[in-house]
Order: C-alpha cells, then sequence, then structure tokens
C-alpha cells in the first residue's frame, strides 16, 4: 500500500473534518456570507477529483491508502473508479452549491455556524464513505452519515417532531449498520478479503462462498435501511424535519444513495444470482410504486419530493438487481439525473417556504412572476424528472425501457411497474415544479418575492446541469457514464443514447408514460383524495409500527427488569444461592467428580457426643421459634465445631473458633434486639421447603467437595518448607505465628488494613447522619 | 533442601538471594503509593483542606508508577518480586504481565480523574469521615488484584476494595444508601466467602497458592482433581464480582445510591476486576475446563449483554440506568471469555479498558448534568443544549463511545468480539454482540434527546454549579476515548500481548521460577 503521491487525496478526504472545525469562527466573523469561504472546500474537493476524470475514462483505478490498525490488518483505504468518482463529483459538487443555499436558508439562524459543522462533518463521512476501499473504512464512514445525519434532522432539536425524527433515522439507520459489518465481517471471514478492490478483483469468490446467502441479506439489510428501501421506507419522509438544505443534500441527492452505491458496488460479485436477481427487483419495485402512491397522497412540497424519492432509490434498486447490462447502465444515468433534479426541487422547495412562508400546495400559486428564476430553476428540473428531451431524465428514462423489457413476462412485470411508476413522478415533479407558480395568485403568510442568489443559485445551476450534461451526451458518457457504468457491471460497457429521440420501442414506451403522467397530473386532487382514504382505512403504516417496536421494547424491558431486579434481598439471596447449588452439584455430576465414598467412621464415644451437639444445635435453629433461640441455638453448633477442633489437635484454631462463636452470638443477639424486629420469622411452608433443599445442596456438595479434595494426596512442599525454615531463617517457633508475620505477611497487612478500614466505615456510619451532620459540633478523633 | 546440622544455615535453598534490582519496585508500587498516602490522610484527619491535594499527588505518583511499570513490562516481558525474599512459592508473589499492568494504569487513570472531579462533589464532611482514605485504599486493593501473583493474596486485595467500596457507599448514610450498601455488602460477602472457601479446596488440591505453581502443577492433577467443579466455583464467584447474570443483583441494587464520584469509580472499575480474576483464573490456570464451560459462559455472557441492557432501556433515573449499562457491558467481556481465542481475549481487554473510561466519564456526565439541570431524571432534566453545547457534544461523543459506534472507542474491541464470535462458530453471539450495540444506541440516545435537545418546559431554578470542572474532567476521558477510537493500534496491541500472555503462560512461569527451578 505505497501511498506515494495520494497524500493529496488523503487530506481531501480529511478536509471536509477540518472545515467543520473552523466553520463556526468563520460564521462568527462573516455570518451568514461564510458560506462563500465554505463553498470554497467542497468546490476544491470537486476540483482535485476532476483530476482524475480522464484517467479514470481510460479504464485506470486507484487504490491506495495507509496502514491504520495492523495488528487487525486493518488499512484507511480508498479507491477511486467511475463509481466512486461520479459519486465523489455529485457530493462534493452538488456539496457546495448547498453550503451556498444554507447561507441563504439558515441567515441570521443563531446556530448556522454549528449547522455549517454538521453539513461538512456529512460530506467528509459521505465521501469516506464511497471512497473507502477497506470495510472497516467504510463501515467507519458509513455510520458517520448516520450520525451527522442523527445531528442535522435534529438540528431543530426544540419541536418534538425533530426529535423524534432524529432517533427514528439513527435508529433505523444504525440497524442497517449493525447489519452491514456482520456482513463485511462475514464477506471477510469468508473469503480472507477485507477491501472492496481485493475483492473485485478475486470475482468469483463471494458467489460461491458458503455463506453468501447470508452475507447477501445482511449487507442488503445495510442498504435497504440507509436507501429507504420498503418497509424501511418510513425514516425518510420523517427526516423532512430537517431544514430544507439538509432534505436536498442528504436525504435526496447523497446520503440516501448510499445503499444504492453499495448495491452497485457489490454488483459485479454479489450479482448475477437468483437471490440478488429476485430479492433487489421486488423489493426495489414495490418501494417504487408505494412511494409514488405515497406521494400522491401529501400536500407539502418537502414530503411529495420525500416520497418520491423513496420511490427513485427503489427504482435504483431494481435497475442494479434486474441483471441486465442496459439495466445497469440506466441505473447509472437515472442516479445521476436524480442527484441533479432532486436536489433542485428540494432547494425550489425550500425557496418557496422560505420566501412565502408556506410549502403546503393546497395554498400556494401564482408566484411564479415574483419569483421568476426560482421557477425557472423548478421547471428545468422538472423536465428532467419528467424524462422529457433534451434533459437527462429523458436519457435515463429511454435506457430504463430499453434495459427492463426482454419479451418476457417477469421483464414486462418490471416494465410495467417502471412506467407506473415514472408516470405518477412525472405527475408529482410537475404539481411540485407548476402549480405554486402558475394559476391565480394566492395569499401565502408571506409576500413572495425573489429570494436572494443564495437561495436561486444551486437550484438553477442543478437545473441547468440536468440540461447541458444531456445536450453534450458524448462528453458526459464518456467521463461519468461510462466509467460508472463499467465499474457496475464488472466490464468495460459503452453508453450510447443521445438527447436525439431513436424511434422504437423504448420511445413508445416513455410517450406511455408521458401520457399517463399527464393524466395523473390532472387527476392529482382526486388521487389525493383516493389515496387518503384507502389509508385511513388501512390504518396502520410501518411508521406506526416503529412507535409500537419501540415502545414494545421499552415495555418487555420494564416487565422483565422489574422481575428480575424486583428489590427485594431476599430473592436476590435466593437467587444468588440456587446458582451455588447447581454450580456445585451440576459438574460435579456431569464429570464424574463425586468423591469414592469414605469408610464408616471409628470415632470415640467423646467425639460421638461431640458431633451430636453439633446437629442438635442445627435441629435447634430449624426448630427455634424466635429468633434469640436460633442466634443461640447456631452458637451451639459453633462450640461444638471448636471442640472438635480441639481433640483433632488444633488448639489455635479451637481457641480462635470459640471467640468468634461466642462475639457472633453476643453482637447478633444484641442487634437483633435494638433492631426492633418482629421476634418471629414466619414463612410459608413452601417457601421454607424451598429454602432448605437450596440450604441441603450447597451444605451437601460443598462438604462432598471437601471430601473430595482430601482424597486426593496432599502435596505438603508448603507446610514442611514453613516446618524446616521457620526456626532456622526466620526465628520463630510458632509456625503460625512466622506464616503469619512474615512468609505471608502481606495477606496480614491486607487484612489489617481491611480492619481499619471496617472500622472507619463503622465510624462513618454511625456518626454521619442523613440530612444532619453529627459532627457539625465538634467531634472527636 | 535439608538444613544444615551446623549453625549455618543455606539462605539460597530459601530465599531468593539476588537483590531485587530498583527498577523492580515498580511492581509493588501501584499498591505501596496508595495504602501509604491513604494512611497518611487517615492521620491527618482533621486537615481536610488537604486530603484532596494529597491523593491526587498520591494517584499522580502510582499513574506514573503504572506508567513505567507497564511500559517495561511490553518491554522485557512479566516482572516478578517476591515479598520477603521467600522463594516462591512460598513468599507472596507479586507478577505483573501486560494485563494487569495495563488493567492497573487504565483503572489508575480513571481513579485520578475522579479524585479530580471529588473537588466539587465531596464536601468537608466527606472528607472527614475518609472518602479520601477510602478511596486510596480501595485503589489499594484494585492494583493489589491486578499485579499479585497469588491466588488467596488476591482474594486479600479483594477484601480490600471491597470494604473500601463499602466505606464510601455509605458515605453520607442517606436511607436509599444504607439500603444499597447492605444488599451490596451481604451479595458481595457471599461471593467473596465463596471465592475463599474455592481457594481453600485449591490449596488442598494443589498444596500451594502462587499461580505459576498451579498453572505449571494443574496438568499433572487434572486426572485426579474435581477441577471443573473448582473452575465453576471460580466463575461463579468471580462471576458475582463482575456482575454477570443471574448473580448482577447487587450493582443496580446499589450504584445509583452513593456521590457521583463514587458511582463513576466503581461503574468505571470494580466490575472490571472480577473480569481480571475470570480471566486469570479460567484462562491462565484451567483452559480445558474453561473450553468445557464455553457454551455455558456464552450464555451467561449473551444475557447479561441483554438483561443489562433491557435493564438500561426500563429506567428513567439516569444512574440507574448506567448501572444496567455497566452490566450489558460486562456481558460483551464475558463473550471473549466463552471464546477463549486469541483475538476474543483480546476483544475483551480492549473492551476493558474502553469501559473503564467509558462508564465512569458516562457518570460523570450524568454528575455534570444533575449540576447543571437540578436532577438526574430524564423525565425532568431537558433543555440542557441551549445553554451548555459543550456538556451535549460530551454526551453524544459518550454515547457514541457506548454503543460502540465510530469516532469513539467502542468500535474496535465489538469488531474483535464479533469476528472472533463468527471465527469461532458463534452467530448467535456475534448478533447478541451487536444488537446490544443498536439498543444501547436506543437507550442512551432516548436519553440524549430527552435531555439535551428537549427545551425546557418552564424557567425552573436549577441548581447552579458551574460545569467547568466538570468539562475538565470528562475532556480528560473524552481524549482517550476519541483517540482509541481513531488509532487503536498501540491499544490493539497491548491487549494482544496481555492475551497472549494468558493463553501461554510460560513467560510468566518463567518469571517466577526463572530456570524452572524452585521446587
Amino acid at each position: 500500500m505505497a501511498a506515494d503521491g495520494h497524500w493529496l487525496t488523503f487530506l481531501v478526504l480529511m478536509l471536509p473534518f477540518a472545515g467543520a472545525a473552523v466553520a463556526p469562527f468563520l460564521v462568527r466573523s462573516f455570518g451568514h456570507n461564510a458560506a462563500w469561504l465554505l463553498a470554497l472546500i467542497p468546490a476544491f474537493m470537486f476540483y482535485h477529483f476532476t483530476g482524475f476524470l480522464s484517467s479514470v475514462a481510460n479504464g485506470e483505478t486507484v487504490a491506495a491508502g495507509y496502514s491504520w490498525i495492523p495488528s487487525l490488518g486493518v488499512d484507511f483505504s480508498w479507491y477511486i473508479d467511475g463509481l466512486s468518482l461520479t459519486f465523489a463529483l455529485l457530493i462534493t459538487g452538488i456539496g457546495a452549491l448547498i453550503v451556498l443555499y444554507s447561507g441563504g436558508y439558515l441567515k441570521g439562524h443563531p446556530h448556522l455556524g454549528r449547522f455549517f459543522s454538521f453539513i461538512l462533518m456529512f460530506m467528509g463521512a459521505m465521501q469516506g464513505l464511497v471512497l473507502a476501499d477497506g470495510f472497516l473504512t467504510l463501515f467507519v464512514f458509513w455510520e458517520l452519515t448516520s450520525i451527522t445525519s442523527f445531528l442535522l434532522i435534529g438540528f431543530d432539536h426544540v419541536r418534538e417532531a425533530s426529535r423524534r425524527a432524529a432517533l427514528q433515522a439513527l435508529i433505523v439507520t444504525g440497524l442497517g449498520g449493525l447489519s452491514l459489518l456482520a456482513g463485511l465481517l462475514l464477506i471477510w471471514n469468508m473469503t480472507g478479503l477485507g477491501s472492496m478492490s481485493a475483492l473485485l478483483e478475486a470475482e468469483g469468490a463471494l458467489r460461491e462462498a458458503p455463506l453468501y446467502l447470508a452475507a447477501l441479506l445482511l449487507v442488503l439489510g445495510g442498504a435497504f435501511t440507509k436507501s429507504a428501501q420498503f418497509p424501511f421506507h418510513f425514516w425518510l419522509p420523517n427526516a423532512m424535519e430537517a431544514p430544507t438544505p439538509v432534505s436536498a443534500y442528504l436525504h435526496s441527492a447523497t446520503m440516501v444513495k448510499a445503499g444504492v452505491y453499495l448495491v452497485m458496488r457489490l454488483n459485479p460479485v454479489m450479482g448475477d444470482t437468483v437471490a440478488w436477481e429476485t430479492i433487489l427487483p421486488v423489493f426495489g419495485g414495490t418501494t417504487l410504486i408505494v412511494g409514488t402512491l405515497l406521494a400522491v397522497r401529501q400536500t407539502d412540497l418537502k414530503l411529495m419530493l420525500a416520497y418520491t424519492t423513496v420511490s427513485s432509490l427503489g427504482l435504483l434498486i431494481m435497475l442494479t438487481g434486474f441483471g441486465s447490462e442496459k439495466a445497469a447502465e440506466a441505473a447509472v444515468l437515472y442516479l445521476v439525473a436524480h442527484s441533479m433534479f432532486k436536489g433542485a426541487l428540494f432547494m425550489v422547495a425550500g425557496g418557496i417556504d422560505h420566501e412565502t412562508g408556506t410549502r403546503d400546495i393546497t395554498k400556494l400559486g401564482g408566484i411564479g412572476r415574483a419569483m421568476p428564476i426560482t421557477f425557472a430553476a423548478a421547471v428545468l428540473a422538472a423536465i428532467s424528472m419528467g424524462g422529457l428531451p433534451p434533459f437527462f431524465g429523458f436519457l435515463a428514462k429511454e435506457e430504463i425501457y430499453a434495459g427492463l423489457w426482454q419479451g418476457s413476462g417477469w421483464s414486462g412485470l418490471i416494465t410495467l411497474v417502471a412506467i407506473v411508476g415514472n408516470a405518477l413522478m412525472f405527475a408529482v415533479g410537475f404539481a411540485v415544479a407548476l402549480k405554486p407558480f402558475t394559476g391565480p395568485k394566492v395569499e401565502t403568510p408571506k409576500h413572495a418575492h425573489e429570494g436572494p442568489i443564495l437561495l436561486w443559485l444551486g437550484p438553477l445551476v442543478l437545473g441547468l446541469g440536468g440540461l447541458l450534461t444531456a445536450l453534450a451526451s458524448p462528453l458526459s458518457h464518456r467521463f461519468i457514464s461510462n466509467p460508472m457504468a463499467s465499474a457496475v457491471v464488472g466490464e468495460p460497457v459503452e453508453i450510447s443514447i443521445s438527447v436525439v429521440p431513436h424511434v422504437g420501442l423504448p420511445l413508445l414506451l416513455s410517450v406511455m408514460t408521458i401520457a399517463l403522467g399527464i393524466t395523473a397530473y390532472l387527476a392529482l386532487a382526486r388521487g389525493r383524495e383516493i389515496m387518503a382514504g384507502t389509508l385511513r382505512t388501512i390504518g396502520w403504516g410501518p411508521d406506526l409500527g416503529f412507535d409500537q417496536a419501540i415502545g414494545g421494547t421499552v415495555r418487555i424491558s420494564s416487565t422483565v427488569t422489574r422481575v428480575v431486579q424486583s428489590g427485594r434481598l431476599d430473592y436476590y439471596m435466593t437467587a444468588t444461592f440456587i446458582a451455588l447449588a447447581l454450580a456445585l452439584f451440576v459438574p460435579m455430576i456431569l464429570f464424574g467428580e463425586l468423591p469414592a465414598l469414605p469408610d464408616f467412621p471409628s470415632l470415640r464415644f467423646y467425639e460421638w457426643t461431640v458431633l451430636a451437639i453439633a446437629f442438635i444445635g442445627l435441629g435447634a435453629v430449624l426448630h427455634a421459634r424466635d429468633r434469640l433461640t436460633a442466634i443461640v441455638s447456631l452458637g451451639i453448633q459453633g462450640f461444638a465445631v471448636a471442640l472438635l477442633f480441639m481433640l483433632l489437635g488444633a488448639p489455635d484454631l479451637s481457641f480462635t473458633q470459640f471467640m468468634v462463636e461466642t462475639l457472633s452470638v453476643v453482637i447478633l443477639a444484641l442487634v437483633m434486639t435494638r433492631l426492633r424486629l418482629s421476634p418471629t420469622d414466619h414463612r410459608p411452608t413452601g417457601e421454607k421447603a424451598g429454602d432448605i433443599a437450596i440450604a441441603a445442596v450447597c451444605g451437601a456438595t460443598l462438604g462432598l467437595m471437601l471430601l473430595r479434595v482430601t482424597q486426593i494426596p496432599f502435596d505438603d512442599t508448603l507446610s514442611a518448607f514453613f516446618a524446616e525454615n521457620s526456626r532456622a531463617i526466620a526465628h520463630g517457633r510458632n509456625i503460625v505465628n512466622v506464616i503469619i508475620v512474615d512468609f505471608r505477611g502481606l495477606d496480614t497487612l491486607g487484612e489489617i488494613a481491611v480492619v481499619m478500614i471496617a472500622g472507619l466505615a463503622i465510624l462513618a456510619l454511625v456518626r454521619i447522619r442523613a440530612g444532619k451532620p453529627a459532627d457539625a459540633r465538634k467531634g472527636g478523633g | 533442601m535439608a538444613v544444615d546440622p551446623g549453625k549455618t544455615v543455606d539462605l539460597a535453598h530459601a530465599m531468593v538471594m539476588k537483590p531485587v534490582a530498583a527498577a523492580d519496585w515498580l511492581v509493588v508500587a501501584p499498591v505501596v503509593i496508595p495504602l501509604v498516602f491513604g494512611a497518611v490522610i487517615l492521620m491527618l484527619r482533621h486537615e481536610t483542606r488537604m486530603h484532596a491535594s494529597i491523593a491526587i499527588a498520591a494517584l499522580v505518583a502510582t499513574l506514573a508508577a503504572n506508567i513505567g511499570l507497564l511500559a517495561r513490562v511490553i518491554e522485557t516481558g512479566p516482572l516478578v518480586m517476591t515479598m520477603g525474599r521467600w522463594l516462591p512459592p512460598f513468599g507472596i508473589s507479586f507478577a505483573a504481565d501486560a494485563l494487569g499492568a495495563s488493567l492497573a494504569l487504565v483503572a489508575t487513570l480513571v481513579a485520578l480523574v475522579c479524585a479530580i472531579y471529588s473537588l466539587s462533589d465531596i464536601g468537608s464532611i466527606g472528607r472527614r469521615y475518609g472518602f479520601y482514605t477510602f478511596m486510596l485504599l480501595m485503589m489499594a486493593g484494585v492494583g493489589g488484584a491486578f499485579l499479585t501473583g497469588d491466588i488467596f493474596n488476591l482474594y486479600v486485595w479483594f477484601e480490600v476494595f471491597l470494604i473500601s467500596s463499602f466505606g464510601l457507599l455509605v458515605l453520607g448514610s442517606e436511607h436509599r444508601q444504607l439500603d444499597g450498601a447492605t444488599k451490596y455488602a451481604i451479595l458481595n460477602l457471599v461471593a467473596t466467602t465463596l471465592f475463599l472457601t474455592a481457594t481453600a479446596f485449591l490449596y488442598g488440591i494443589f498444596g500451594t497458592l502462587n499461580m505459576a505453581d498451579i498453572a505449571r502443577k494443574v496438568d499433572g492433577l487434572r486426572d485426579t482433581a474435581p477441577l471443573m467443579t473448582l473452575g465453576v466455583m471460580y466463575l461463579l464467584a468471580f462471576g458475582m464480582k463482575a456482575a454477570a447474570f443471574p448473580v448482577n443483583f447487587w450493582l443496580p441494587a446499589s450504584y445509583h445510591t452513593p456521590r457521583i464520584v463514587t458511582a463513576a469509580l466503581f461503574g468505571g472499575i470494580l466490575t472490571k476486576v472480577g473480569v481480571y480474576a475470570l480471566l486469570r483464573t479460567l484462562v491462565m490456570l484451567f483452559p480445558p475446563e474453561l473450553a468445557l464451560l464455553s457454551g455455558l459462559i456464552a450464555w451467561v455472557a449473551g444475557l447479561t449483554m441483554v438483561i443489562g441492557i433491557m435493564g438500561a432501556l426500563a429506567q428513567t433515573d439516569l444512574r440507574r440506568a448506567l448501572g444496567f449499562v455497566v452490566i450489558s457491558g460486562v456481558g460483551v467481556m464475558m463473550a471473549g471469555l466463552a471464546l477463549g481465542t486469541g483475538e476474543g481475549l483480546s476483544g475483551t481487554i480492549f473492551y476493558a479498558f474502553h469501559s473503564m473510561i467509558v462508564m465512569a466519564a458516562l457518570y460523570l456526565l450524568a454528575g455534570v448534568m444533575n449540576g447543571v439541570g437540578g436532577s438526574y431524571s430524564i423525565r425532568t432534566l431537558s433543555g440542557l443544549y441551549g445553554a451548555h453545547p459543550m456538556l451535549a457534544a460530551f454526551a453524544l461523543l459518550l454515547m457514541l463511545a457506548a454503543a460502540g459506534l465510530p469516532p469513539a472507542s467502542g468500535l474496535w474491541p465489538k469488531v474483535m468480539l464479533v469476528r472472533a464470535s463468527l471465527d469461532a462458530g458463534y452467530p448467535w453471539l456475534a448478533f447478541t454482540i451487536l444488537a446490544t450495540g443498536l439498543l444501547t444506541t436506543l437507550a442512551l440516545g432516548r436519553v440524549f434527546i430527552l435531555t439535551i435537545w428537549r427545551p425546557r418546559a418552564e424557567e425552573r431554578l436549577a441548581a447552579a454549579v458551574s460545569p467547568r470542572l466538570g468539562y475538565t474532567v470528562l475532556a480528560a476521558l473524552s481524549l482517550p476515548i476519541v483517540i482509541m477510537g481513531l488509532y487503536p493500534d498501540p491499544v490493539i496491541r497491548v491487549a494482544q500481548i496481555a492475551a497472549g500472555n494468558l493463553l501461554d503462560a510460560a513467560p510468566y512461569i518463567g518469571t517466577v521460577y526463572p530456570g524452572g527451578g524452585g521446587q
């Protein structure tokens, strides 16, 4: 991965983030005019990428990068070919226009600097996404687009709808992001290849991998959520809560195309399978139809555009997955066309909103005279959207029909879907571009007049772009469409379509589409009512489903947590001891670690007696009517054990045990009398039986384990060493003492610390009274 | 090893004859420094003004010692020092390898930041009654646990930090604090007792407590000793310490009750000591037993993640929610333990570093939010975006970190663990790790939009605490989070070395027993 000469690309990849850091300061100095300065950043990036055009047009690619995380074998790498280059040009080119437009649109907004920061961060993330070669580089940028999108949708954070939409987008695209990550890691595991360029070189490796289908579904999970495919489409219209520059940039021109990009990128290595050519057209086609139908229902200009964006994304997925070379070419043409006309139309909608105070299509009319430039931009964009010559959208539509129709039933169905979808989009597009401007003038909240240059420059440039790229189609094909289509198809292809109509089936289908579109345009008001009625009848949608899913998750979580974390110590103790019983019992049985049965012990009569006393003590504990008796009875058992120690020749131990038992009984008894607990502890029989069982298993298994351990010959190296050296070297007669103060003196130090801290903790407990600090008076030592 | 019949004793048979190199004292410095200064603060009980500066100075020194120790360990391999110069296994050995040294380093960093924040969080009564003594002794216990090479001594350090943490927990004596402390103390004492019992069995089986000694003897005893039962006992004891499901009750019952800086200290550090002990015992001492337990631990890991994050979703009190986030992170770490592979374990170790810093930072963030917004409840806390954009930036970063999203540190250990899970044939574990990430995004994203973005309903009188100190400590913790997110390579390398030391204990054993001798 030599990186000589590629440092400039690396800088360009990082540049937007640097821009994001300085944006707030520039805005502080220059106000909204900082947009002119900040637009230089994407402009420079655009310029940098144009430098690759001719080499990429000649079929060259650039794969470069730096070693990033060598310990994981991860590189920070990028890959420039026709596909990523076109995307990069769209992102930076439209990005520059959007930055300018934002300056006009959010002029005077108190958080304009922050807004520019977010937009530039997004730009960097999006650019990194399409240029990324390494899987993890791609994933990092993929998630960064989701996060910046979250910030931008929630930009107007005061409104609840914004906040909800932001979180919804984050969750839906976050879900997809994790699915994508799983898919990419799975591909990496199966093929050993961790970058796109390597994957593209080893063409068949992935298709023949055993878990191809799983990897495909996971990757598509990422692509479909990001590119708002049905049934994940709902977050996109909600994301219209964002300021319009965001809608134009992220949610139509660039970010939502990340899924399409991914599918196009993987087409050469994952495509050409039954799964690919079924799943993509089915989901894409459904999305196309659902999106257009929902668009018809809307009256808000932005929402109309948002739903047609959903359908356009569906169309793109459908075309990419269809499997014919021409369909892939059509996808490429349509993608470029769509980025321009949809970006322009969104900016137009924002301009109308900004100047009139409303973007409800039923409350707008006749403002064309007041806003002529915006009107012109809108018409230019709508013609391209409608697929009329001589615009780029026309080229795309011709190629769509040429690519889809193959004479079979399946292709017929897909073609029909495309015709219906395109016709409805035609209607909606012209509705947005014509209805507000034409007809009788309607009074709007604000008096309409043309906006400043910042507001109309972007849409006008993009609108004209759709015209110029089509008129100069040999040029745009050579540098843009052909290299990109070649990357999508996986081998060099040549696109020849131009604005001069050729008589043939595609043209016929185009004419049908337009006729259908005009009809739909005229009947739009009726269609809206019908759709509204239908939706009311259905009553449920994925958007509502999302809320239900989230609400359900929270509710289930609360229920589970209430059960698990009940707040009652006795439950916790019971659960803990059940775990202990199982932990001892199960492995002992399962792995044959039970002790051998010992011989019947031959004890002397007084030993039997002491044992009997211990058992009597235990029996008394169980039978005790009140707590005090129980404590004392437990003491009996303890004393018996101490006696046993004595009899078995461990006087030290025995003495300690006597002390401990005496003190515990006394202290426990004192505490119990002071606590004013009820003298008895009633438990239902069932609970008692359960407790007895748990205690019996714990006690018995611990005993069995001890028995088992003592049946292993004991390694007495340590005791022998201590016996040998405690006198000779450590100069102590009492071995136990020497162990405590010398051999294991550190343990003793620790335990002394424990005793001291315990004392201190008790002091704090006794002295500090909540609310009234007890030591406010003098307080002693 | 016969004693000379004459008066002269050959010390070389019993003791290390080579004097300890000056630099090797680093092995004990992370324990000695806080222990000594804890005592000093105790002696200066009434000079409450000096406490914080002494504690901060002590922690700075400890941090420096930790840095030196980790650097040496990375450079030259494990370091050992046996107390009283007795030959191991007769004396208590401290044995620092990359795992212990790195965890001790991160823990000390977290403690230092908490000590700085305590300047605004702990009043003179807290100081008077030993906040800083408790804190330093807790850190001595934590450091001792990470660095000791003796399993009974490990128990002693566990007790030291358990009792110290109890002291921190009750400081203030509010009712709910006492309620939490009771549950904390009783359940933890059960775990500690189980640890002690298991260690008694272990001594009965091996006749030694030195971990290197155990590691080299274990293969010879595998056919005769009940090692599975013993392994499961340790799993349960340390699982409780780590707050793994289904023995995690003590954590949500107590972590929301003390001062926020105490919660940050606990949430950052304590559970990871349990995870460390699991790694040390199960991976280094009982690897074949661990392999047999793999399926069980994977289930525990999965359930801990899910139950943890569900708990977080169910809460409206920030501190309670964070307690559950801690638990779900423990599940993530258990996943690497279940896999037992190099990549899985290094993922776990990296996640432990990340989790220490991020959880402490999240608690401190909650503290700052409460300081400026006057509440811990996500129902009432709101409108922080306008007045405190910096706070919003920290909140966003920490949310991303906890959820495992770029550009923060959580991404990489999760990537490592997901890859390791796929490699080891546990796709459902990979799925659970990722799904937990998504639920974390939901849980914390909800907190973000409610507390930060939601405008304040009415102009309530907020507790006017300047967030400046809070910003300083959050920045101090955010810096490593971002660095580990953008350039994780050095940290991954350390984690890989640490995991390597666990999987192949030969260097560790070789350091404790140079030349394989020493009985």
